[in-house]
């Protein structure tokens, strides 16, 4: 068994060695319980920051929230001098990283920064400040300091549109940013140390990287011919030194679509959610579902969101291709459960699915306009403006309802007969 | 007024729209997969492919032409929140 790290000398933080030349000079916030608004913790977090000595200078990758940019500085000073540094990497922008930058380049003011070029307007938004100069790098380029070199790998959506991942290819050791990383305090540091963190890796992927299992996937193309790695350093949580390819691994498998192996090649699937409070909207659901039924090769499902709790209707919504919503209008508003399912929906990738919306009113009936319209927010496509029906449906209103779902699903396959419009005609 | 006729490739419609249009507006009245955030031109969330009839939309402007290479996109894709349609036949797609 290892020794715990330490952390503090005489009081005073101190860098921990994670190789002869890596050493982490981050910070542990025990406190936090509350991440960017969406996240819990029940043990903290962890702002990791390292450094890199080559034989030509120093490189620091990250640094820490501002308010613990005392721990970060007096661990670098343990470790190296600001005249040493020749680059300063900064994986991803959000504050919990940079807060301690504009000092350190104050100490530091011959260093040279690194930023990914999509991070270049977010530099300038979030320090305020325009005398920094800095390199904007893409996957591939490389920095050298001496016998260690620096390689980048450009990591869209992980979870920002300017993070990336930076590679030490004499150590094998893969500075992730806030890939492979989750909010868990400990300060042992090393997985294999800490205690069970399982839980928050989980956690952490589920609200943070789940949004963009898409650009997970593009990313793992780059990671994965690296392995194996000897470390990944992700930028919180434990540093990944026992196994880290499992961490790999686990992101693959987590962002695999779910229904892959249940859905044949060319098959779409089309989820219809209703809630009824007199039958009339239930109606209009089974003639949609009736409608679209009647085209191949589209797998429909109706479903009561009586009938559920959100987070399962949230894994459907991920892997279908088409929702439609089907709400009554009461007191001049779509209903609460549809509105507790549509404001669950950020922790999934909606882009370009296909959407619509059917409903029974009593006297007004905006309810469906309105889910329309936060349907378009979430970037669905709405191709056919959604149906209103006052109160009992009738026959011939069965009959619309049994064509808008006939539309929706051939639209789904592509096979809707090309359309002419005027703008004008257009609501 | 001059017209121009635009066509959605995911959705198969073609809409018939005056000049000075943006290409936005038309799309997400007829329900396209080109999608948008800001609409201002600055978060890329609206790339779209020009497949046809390029030059019967507005030149892109300098800040366009700096989201475009930011978000490193290919040499037919504009933002539909800043492409007006001018005239003629113009034929659009989701990237």
């Amino acid at each position: 068994m290892n020794k715990p790290p330490v952390l503090t000398v005489e009081g005073k933080a101190t860098a921990v060695s994670l190789s002869e030349r890596v050493h982490w000079i981050g910070a542990l916030d025990p406190s936090l319980r509350t991440f960017d608004i969406i996240l819990k913790t029940a043990n903290g977090t962890s702002y990791n920051a390292y450094v890199v000595r080559g034989s030509e200078g120093v490189a620091i990758i990250d640094t820490v929230k501002e308010k613990f940019s005392g721990d970060f500085f007096a661990r670098f000073e343990s470790v190296a001098r600001y005249d040493e540094i020749k680059v300063i990497v900064l994986n991803h922008l959000e504050p919990d990283h940079t807060g301690a930058l504009p000092e350190l380049m104050r100490r530091a003011p011959q260093a040279q920064l690194y930023i990914s070029q999509k991070a270049q307007s977010m530099l300038k938004a979030l320090l305020k400040q325009d005398e920094f100069a800095f390199t904007p790098v893409m996957t591939g380029d490389k920095v050298s300091l001496g016998d260690r070199t620096l390689s980048f790998f450009h990591t869209p959506y992980l979870h920002w549109p300017d993070t990336q991942c930076t590679y030490l290819e004499e150590e094998k050791t893969l500075f992730s940013g806030d890939v492979f990383g989750c909010h868990f305090c400990d300060a042992r540091l090393f997985n294999d140390e800490v205690g069970d963190f399982r839980f928050s890796f989980e956690y952490y992927y589920a609200h943070i990287m789940r949004p963009f299992k898409e650009y997970v996937n593009r990313a793992l193309v780059l990671i994965e011919p690296l392995l194996p790695l000897n470390n990944i350093l992700p930028a919180h949580g434990p540093l990944l030194r026992d196994q880290p390819q499992r961490y790999v691994q686990r992101y693959h498998e987590l962002s695999k679509p779910a229904l892959e192996s249940e859905i044949g090649a060319g098959e779409k699937t089309l989820l219809i959610f209703y809630i009824s409070s007199y039958g009339n909207t239930r109606r209009m659901a089974e003639a949609i579902y009736e409608g679209a039924m009647a085209v191949d090769h589209v797998r429909v499902s109706l479903y009561d969101l009586e009938g559920s709790e959100i987070a399962p209707f949230v894994d459907l919504i991920e892997g279908a291709d088409g929702i439609l919503f089907g709400t009554p209008t009461i007191n001049g508003d779509a209903v609460k459960p549809v509105w507790d399912l549509l404001s669950s929906l950020a922790v999934i990738n909606l882009k370009s699915k296909l959407g619509g919306v059917f409903g029974s009113y009593g006297w007004t009936g905006e309810g469906v306009k309105m889910v329309e319209d936060r349907l378009r927010g979430l970037k669905l496509r709405v191709p056919i403006p959604g149906i209103r029906i006052k109160l009992i449906p009738t026959e011939e209103e069965i009959e619309i309802c049994r064509e808008f779902g006939h539309e929706m699903a051939l639209d789904l396959m592509g096979l809707r007969q090309p359309k002419m419009i005027d703008m004008a005609d257009l609501a | 007024m001059a017209k121009a006729s635009i066509t959605f490739e995911d959705i198969n419609v073609t809409v018939t729209a005056p000049a000075g249009t943006r290409v936005i507006e038309i799309s997400e009245k007829v329900g396209s997969g080109i999608t948008y955030g800001c609409r201002e031109g600055d978060c890329g969330t609206c790339i779209m492919k020009v497949t046809e009839g390029w030059n019967n939309l507005t030149e892109p402007s300098v800040l366009e032409d700096k989201v475009l290479r930011e978000n490193m996109a290919g040499k037919h894709n504009r933002l539909a929140c800043q492409a007006q349609v001018l005239g003629g036949t113009i034929k659009v797609r989701p990237v």
